[in-house]
């Protein structure tokens, strides 16, 4: 049943990038669908008595935290160009 | 007993405060419903018995991340548009969306496990144990995920370096 959560979990974060229109918030929601990932990993090493599932938690957090310590900077960035958080503001980022 | 309670605590605890993280308006709200999540997902993590990862979910999560995420709120203190309409106007096909991804994957899951109850903690994941093992097997992901860490910090070194040259 935790393997429920996980994927609730997932499904919260993708609804909050979608739906929100705050960039932080969004990349908080990406974290969220991280934190559902791990949450089924945690759980399936678990249930399998076998440390890979763990060890790839490990690799997770630390891919995480490069990716946060790369979008922050991004976001500061774009926020003094833009002067705002708001997604509407970086419609001339599209291709 | 009171284990299986705990648990089912932590875990609507997380998925509670998930659901805040959609409707809250300030985005330092936001984030600290994210780290009630992050928390309760530790506690859910040690009891299943993998003390080790709730230790690192502490430790990474909640201490550098979030702390990170909060600095970075608290130096973008701007009121703008996102601040008054939370939603994009993706709000009703983003549900949607949502709906059907929840239904595929518990579908699925439902088929795959036939609705498992989860097992038993061991006490496989001492921190001892999955220490030795992460070192005698999983070196080489170590040392990757070290030069992965070295180019996050040079990469974020030269953003920061790009947006001073742009403002000249």
């Amino acid at each position: 049943m935790l393997i429920a959560v996980s994927a609730a979990l997932f499904a919260l974060g993708l609804l909050g990038v979608i739906v929100r229109r705050n960039v932080l918030v969004m990349l908080m929601c990406m974290e969220l669908m991280l934190n559902g990932v791990n949450l089924s990993l945690v759980t399936f090493a678990q249930q399998s008595g076998s440390a890979a599932g763990a060890v790839l938690v490990l690799l997770v957090f630390v891919v995480a935290t490069a990716e946060i310590a790369i979008a922050i900077p991004i976001v500061l960035l774009l926020a003094q160009r833009k002067n705002g958080l708001d997604l509407d503001a970086y419609d001339d980022l599209r291709g | 007993m009171i284990e299986t309670v705990l648990l089912w605590l932590f875990a609507g605890t997380a998925l509670a405060a998930a659901c805040l993280m959609l409707v809250l308006r300030h985005p330092m709200r936001v984030a600290l419903a994210l780290t009630a999540t992050m928390l309760s997902l530790a506690g859910v993590y040690a009891l299943l018995g993998v003390h080790v990862i709730a230790v690192f979910q502490v430790l990474i999560y909640v201490g550098a991340v979030m702390v990170f995420m909060v600095y970075a709120i608290m130096l973008l203190d701007v009121r703008d548009r996102s601040f008054t309409r939370r939603f994009s106007r993706l709000l009703v096909p983003g549900i949607a969306v949502a709906l059907l991804f929840l239904a595929i994957l518990g579908g699925g899951l439902w088929r795959a496990l036939g609705g498992h109850a989860t097992a038993s903690a061991g006490t496989l994941f001492t921190l001892q144990e999955f220490s030795v093992e992460f070192l005698n097997d999983y070196w080489l992901h170590f040392e990757l995920v070290s030069v992965l860490l070295v180019a996050a910090v040079v990469a974020a070194l030269a953003v920061l370096e790009v947006g001073r040259r742009a403002r000249g």
